[in-house]
């Protein structure tokens, strides 16, 4: 068996490895771990009540898998915060965590605002969009941490075949996925390309790692991320969840576009750090983008200019907080 | 230790405040199934989804029958009578449409949540309210989360359970997700059918008259509507569907025409039966077609009287509830109950908006009376306040 097959086998799961709440709780109580959830969000109303009461009514009140369930806000303009507050959540705006450190707006800065204010020893990270929503998402991708210390960092995948004869059958992550990082990975990074779903907005991380990597604000923190602890911690640090399906909202090829592009600068800015890549131009930060109106086309530019947090743990009002925090309890 | 009904009764202010604080769990378990499509005799991913919580809930004899249905009992102290609780797990609801579910402060949407995901999540949480109250039943409570009842399946998974088990079932309360306040504790006659109409292959359109399967369908209804029902006992025809022919400007060959007959005599609508048979009968012979009715499920009438306790003590836990008690007779769950001479109740849980839309709206507030309700039921059915003489 080959170093990716053994890898393969030994850490990737499927959710269903995990269903014995009971065991599992019993496990994260028996090493005193704390875990938070992060919901990052922007105008998600719709969908929020139904993440917040899923999770706390099954992984709080039934089996306290979470400590604590956090809503962390880039400036909704609907109902998001208040309602995620009805149901339960703690709330957080975005721009009220670490002020003094200035306003940046992306899912990236609330992910790495969660790791200031949120209490727990792992953060899971779910999307606010999921409209099948079930505890699976957050014990599924809990689970490796608690049950194998080794592991650091847990990315979700979701695979479920519509119909299989128990043959073959090709798998993998979305458009931007395959047509973009995958090959990247293969190209310079060979190992990485095992993770099925490197985009996948649902993890769970270890805290150590978390405030140690930076994050940058926009589309590029997964990238980064497994850039990050792929070189400081090896391939072993990471394990993948199959979730099963996922049901949300597709984004059209042009939203891909603007995602692809910020990716490819995380990516480039990353590869030139580690030496991997050598001499590249001052990058553009334009994308040109086409509509056309009968037989007219109109040229639509975007700047993207993906700017990065610094690892959470050269903060010093963290490192202040932490040294203090041993009293503090979650919630 | 065994309380009075009037003790029961006063303490359902205290039984809805608790079980407030469980309707994150209630309100979980209806996103779980409402998310599972569940067609008639096509339950099997919602029965598993049931046997699953019976399980997880650690209750005992958690299997699945022949009939397909989700069983489980919470065993009770005393174990000499058994009280079944049942909810249907089909939904009349097409399984290709988006069955998500939007939760919103007081409000949950989505498809086939009043009939019956939310009966299913009340069946598969009640042993959590059960023990969030501290209560102990002396009678076993059986649990089950049936199959097949709706159209076609004909109550077949209750009255499959009904037929076969070896239990004597003491009593049954049917769970529906709509409306709280309404209860059915007696049958009305009925029979539903469909009345199919075909032209043959070699039709002769030049034949005088000749206006294709869809017009012949029309003198099919016309006439079944011409039957001069009595006012007493109460009685009626209800034509529910009707699909007929196809694209374009073909002369439609066929025809089909879904009807229920209700009546609170059975001899109504077996007379019913007969004359829809014959007119439909000579209404293709008129017409050179072939018609047929075919029937599809049957409930024949019975249940309880207005005197008897169970009804009784249904009607004042809703009047000390503040709920205003509709009755109405049902055609559902309860006619197994009834064809088995077994008291039974079907009682509503919550009230809701655009029912039978395709995005229908449950109120969550009243959900928790909706759930006293049915516990203070059980106490009354348990410590025998419900049995007659």
């Amino acid at each position: 068996m080959t170093v990716a097959e053994n890898w393969l086998k030994t850490n990737t799961f499927h959710h269903s490895d995990f269903r014995d709440l009971q065991r599992l709780v019993d496990e994260k109580e028996r090493l005193g771990l704390t875990i938070s959830l992060c919901i990052p969000t922007l105008n998600e109303q719709a969908t929020i009540a139904k993440e917040i009461v899923v999770f706390r009514s099954e992984l709080q009140q039934r089996y306290p898998l979470l400590d604590e369930i956090a809503v962390i806000d880039s400036g909704s303009t609907d109902q998001t915060l208040e309602v995620a507050a009805t149901f339960g959540a703690d709330t957080y705006l975005a721009s009220d965590i670490l002020p003094q450190m200035g306003p940046k707006c992306g899912k990236g800065e609330n992910l790495w605002k969660a790791i200031y204010q949120l209490h727990g020893d792992i953060i899971v990270y779910i999307d606010a969009d999921i409209k099948n929503i079930h505890p699976r998402f957050v014990y599924g991708l809990v689970a490796p941490l608690v049950y194998q210390p080794a592991i650091q960092y847990v990315k979700a995948f979701y695979d479920r075949p519509l119909a299989s004869s128990g043959g073959v059958r090709p798998t993998g992550g979305g458009r931007v996925t395959e047509i973009l990082i995958r090959p990247l990975f293969s190209l310079f990074f060979p190992e990485l390309s095992l993770i099925i779903q490197p985009l996948s907005g649902e993890y769970a991380v270890r805290r150590e790692v978390l405030e140690a990597i930076p994050f940058p604000i926009g589309y590029g923190v997964e990238t980064s991320h497994l850039l990050d602890v792929y070189t400081r911690w090896g391939m072993g640090a990471f394990a993948q969840t199959d979730l099963d399906q996922r049901v949300h909202f597709n984004q059209p090829t042009m939203n891909l576009g603007r995602m692809a592009f910020t990716i490819l600068q995380t990516f480039l800015a990353r590869a030139e750090s580690l030496g991997v890549v050598s001499g590249l131009p001052e990058l553009n930060h334009v994308l040109r983008q086409f509509q056309a109106y009968d037989e007219e086309y109109e040229a639509v530019e975007y700047e993207f200019v993906e700017e990065e947090r610094p690892p959470m743990v050269t903060v010093p009002e963290y490192r202040t907080m932490r040294s203090s925090s041993h009293v503090k309890q979650p919630g | 230790m065994s309380e009075s009904f009037a003790q029961i009764l006063k303490r359902l202010p205290e039984y809805t405040k608790t079980i407030r604080r469980l309707e994150d769990i209630l309100l979980t378990n209806l996103v779980m199934v409402a998310e599972i499509p569940s067609p008639t005799f096509g339950e099997q991913r919602r029965v598993q989804w049931a046997l699953d919580r019976f399980t997880e809930y650690r209750l005992e004899h958690c299997s699945i029958d022949e009939a397909g249905n989700a069983l489980a009992i919470l065993p009770g102290r005393c174990a000499d009578r058994n009280l079944l609780v049942v909810a249907h797990l089909d939904t009349p609801v097409d399984e290709n449409l988006d069955h998500t579910v939007t939760v919103q402060p007081g409000l949950v949407s989505g498809v086939g949540l009043a009939d019956n995901s939310l009966g299913v999540a009340a069946l598969v949480t009640l042993p959590l309210v059960l023990s969030g109250l501290g209560l102990e039943l002396e009678s076993n409570l059986i649990l089950m989360g049936s199959t097949r009842a709706l159209g076609r399946g004909d109550l077949g998974g209750t009255r499959f359970f009904l037929n076969n088990t070896e239990l004597a079932i003491n009593a049954g309360l049917c769970l529906e997700g709509v409306r709280l306040g309404r209860l059915s504790y007696a049958t009305i006659g009925m029979l539903r059918g469909v009345i199919r109409y075909r032209l043959p292959d070699e039709y002769d359109w030049t034949r005088f008259g000749a206006g294709g399967a869809i017009v012949s369908m029309n003198d099919i209804i016309t006439r079944i509507l011409e039957i001069p029902l009595p006012r007493r006992p109460r009685s009626a025809v209800v034509m529910s569907s009707i699909e007929g022919g196809g694209p374009g400007s073909k002369v439609p060959t066929h025809a089909e025409l879904q009807l229920e007959v209700r009546s609170d005599s059975g001899e109504i609508v077996a007379d019913l039966h007969r004359k829809i048979a014959n007119i439909a009968s000579e209404v293709a012979s008129l017409g050179g077609g072939e018609a047929s009715l075919e029937v599809i499920a049957r409930r024949r009438p019975g249940g309880l009287e207005f005197s008897h306790p169970l009804p009784e003590r249904a009607r004042d836990i809703l009047n000390a509830l503040g709920l205003p008690p509709r009755i109405s007779p049902s055609t559902a769950e309860l006619s197994a109950f009834v064809d088995r001479e077994i008291p039974a109740l079907r009682v509503g849980l919550t009230s809701g908006e655009d029912l039978d839309e395709e995005r229908e709206q449950l109120e969550v507030a009243p959900i928790a009376s909706g759930m006293a309700q049915v516990i203070a039921l059980l106490q009354a059915i348990d410590q025998g306040y419900c049995d007659r003489g």
